[in-house]
């Protein structure tokens, strides 16, 4: 038994070292190096890279990302709520209401972020219609700010709240509602005070799992908010690519994973199996 | 209340497949603009008359079955392992794997292929693409395979064990064939993810190895143009499809 296990792990091990750790551990190193003058690392070891994370023209795209990932969780939740629970007191056809939810995460994420630069854009949709109904005249700068960026990133990540909250509310007692209701409770009261609360596990989970994405999110402020509107995510591609920075864009990278690390243990640190 | 949920749930199943639905409707609009002037083929032709696009999708295709593979056997071997006995720190970096923001992903495995091209005469190519996939790909596998594993019935091994078969025997003669939809399931999940990323493949892609997902990005960011659209709707139905085809497989029951 013992020699079979040892087999069948062997290739995952290897994979998950060598296309990993090895990586990961790579990017460390870089992060405490310097950057060369053709844009490759070189000595000596230094923590420059990470303290100017933190001067002020970087730290105000890590304050930026925080905040739009924020309100992106929060608007997946104040959005994802209703409709989980919608599916949760479903009476039959759960599993199909579930997967509709699910199936255009599925899709093309690419795809899905150029559906709303279609509509969104000065000849876009939303500006056609609106112009040949003679509401405006000049089209509306709707694509290529924050708000485009938050609106994609909701669209993309509301799946991954709804599951959590639909997985806890469909455990929720009914008979927990029951009582409230012969207890005199209107709908409303009884949604706030007993549905809203024993939901709380579902709403961490969900808010993590949107939290994390958005956090790191790369495609949607690069297409939906376009030059303006840039993140971490982009910060780190860009020091990859133009700016040719690998130590600084390295130690990005890792304060980020430090952070999503960081939520990870707390939120879920107690209760590790359940979320996936 | 009842009723508020309904309007609201229709409400929010409009807004995740409205903007999709109008792009394909689109994709059919004879003006290169978002007015509509008449049906027409001419994008979809377009498309497929494209030397670009014909040689990108053949990358596409070309990894994303090398990887659905690769990660699926890999895959599959180790999750059936980690059903026998847990493996923290595997099962720990798999989910890490999961978590970690695409962008770094990417950038570390920049990072590692050209550091290993300092000592092999190698360079960025469908190969780096390919491995890039399978590490992002496997643990989707590991994950459905589990849960596959949660409705199997270990007495079905035992049984098979009592009656002679070596292990071997057990998992090719007794397990395999009843995690088939389970595998099936994660091949097909494991072929969307390959086909659709853009983030991580656009780093470690080589010059001469141009993905789908690549040529619309680039596409897209030019400006208006209806073969996206035409592309675009093609790709979420065909990928829509094999999700649809993973979820019957999935749920089919080991009866």
């Amino acid at each position: 038994m013992r020699r079979l296990r040892i087999t069948f792990l062997t290739p995952a091990a290897l994979v998950t070292l060598a296309l990993f750790a090895i990586p990961m551990g790579i990017v460390v190193a870089y992060s405490l190096l310097s950057r060369g003058a053709y844009g490759g690392v070189v000595l000596p070891w230094t923590l420059d890279n990470y303290s100017r994370v933190f001067d002020p023209l970087y730290g105000q795209i890590v304050w930026r990302s925080l905040w739009i990932a924020a309100v992106s969780t929060l608007l997946c939740l104040v959005l994802g709520f209703p409709i989980a629970l919608y599916i949760a007191r479903a009476q039959r056809r759960r599993a199909l209401l579930l997967n509709l939810v699910m199936l255009p995460f599925w899709t093309s994420f690419l795809i899905r972020t150029y559906a709303w630069m279609f509509l969104l854009r000065d000849t876009g949709l939303v500006n056609s219609a609106l112009e040949s109904l003679h509401l405006i005249r000049n089209p509306l700068p709707l694509l290529f700010n924050d708000g485009a960026v938050i609106l994609g990133l909701v669209y993309g990540y509301l799946p991954f709240m709804v599951l959590p909250l639909y997985a806890t509310l469909e455990k929720l007692d009914p008979a927990l509602i029951d009582a409230a209701q012969d207890l005199g409770a209107t709908p409303w009261v009884t949604l706030w005070k007993i549905v809203v609360p024993l939901s709380r596990s579902g709403m961490l989970a969900g808010g993590l799992l949107v939290f994390i994405p958005c956090l790191g999110a790369y495609l949607t402020p690069d297409l939906l908010g376009g030059g303006k509107s840039v993140m971490v995510g982009n910060l780190v591609q860009n020091q990859f690519t133009t700016a040719r920075d690998w130590p600084f864009g390295s130690a990005v990278s890792l304060l980020l994973m430090a952070a999503v690390l960081l939520l990870v243990l707390r939120i879920l640190g107690r209760r590790e199996q359940t979320l996936l | 209340m009842k009723r508020f949920l309904s309007v609201y749930a229709a409400g929010i199943y409009a807004f995740l497949y409205l903007p999709l639905f109008v792009l394909a409707v689109f994709s059919f609009n004879s003006s290169k603009f978002a007015v509509w002037r008449g049906f027409t083929w001419h994008w979809y032709l377009d498309c497929f008359h494209s030397q670009a696009l014909i040689e990108a999708t053949a990358h596409s295709l070309i990894i994303a079955i090398c990887a659905t593979v690769f990660s699926t056997v890999i895959g599959t071997l180790a999750g059936y392992s980690l059903w026998k006995r847990r493996l923290p720190w595997l099962t720990n970096s798999l989910y890490l794997t999961l978590l970690t923001p695409e962008i770094v992903t990417g950038i570390s495995l920049l990072a590692f292929f050209q550091w290993i091209f300092r000592f092999l005469h190698w360079h960025l190519g469908l190969h780096t693409v390919i491995l890039a996939h399978i590490s992002f790909s496997l643990a989707y596998v590991v994950i459905v395979i589990l849960a596959r594993l949660r409705t199997f019935d270990p007495a079905l091994e035992e049984a098979a064990l009592d009656l002679g078969a070596n292990e071997w025997q057990v998992f090719r003669y007794v397990t395999v064939p009843n995690l088939l939809p389970g595998i099936a399931a994660a091949a097909l999940l494991c072929f969307t993810v390959s086909f659709d990323d853009y983030v991580i493949t656009s780093l470690v892609a080589g010059v001469d190895s141009e993905t789908l997902p690549m040529v619309i990005y680039a596409m897209a960011r030019k400006g208006v143009n209806p073969m996206v659209n035409a592309l675009s709707a093609m790709i979420t139905f065909g990928l829509g499809a094999l999700i649809l085809l993973a979820g019957r497989f999935q749920k089919e029951e080991s009866a």
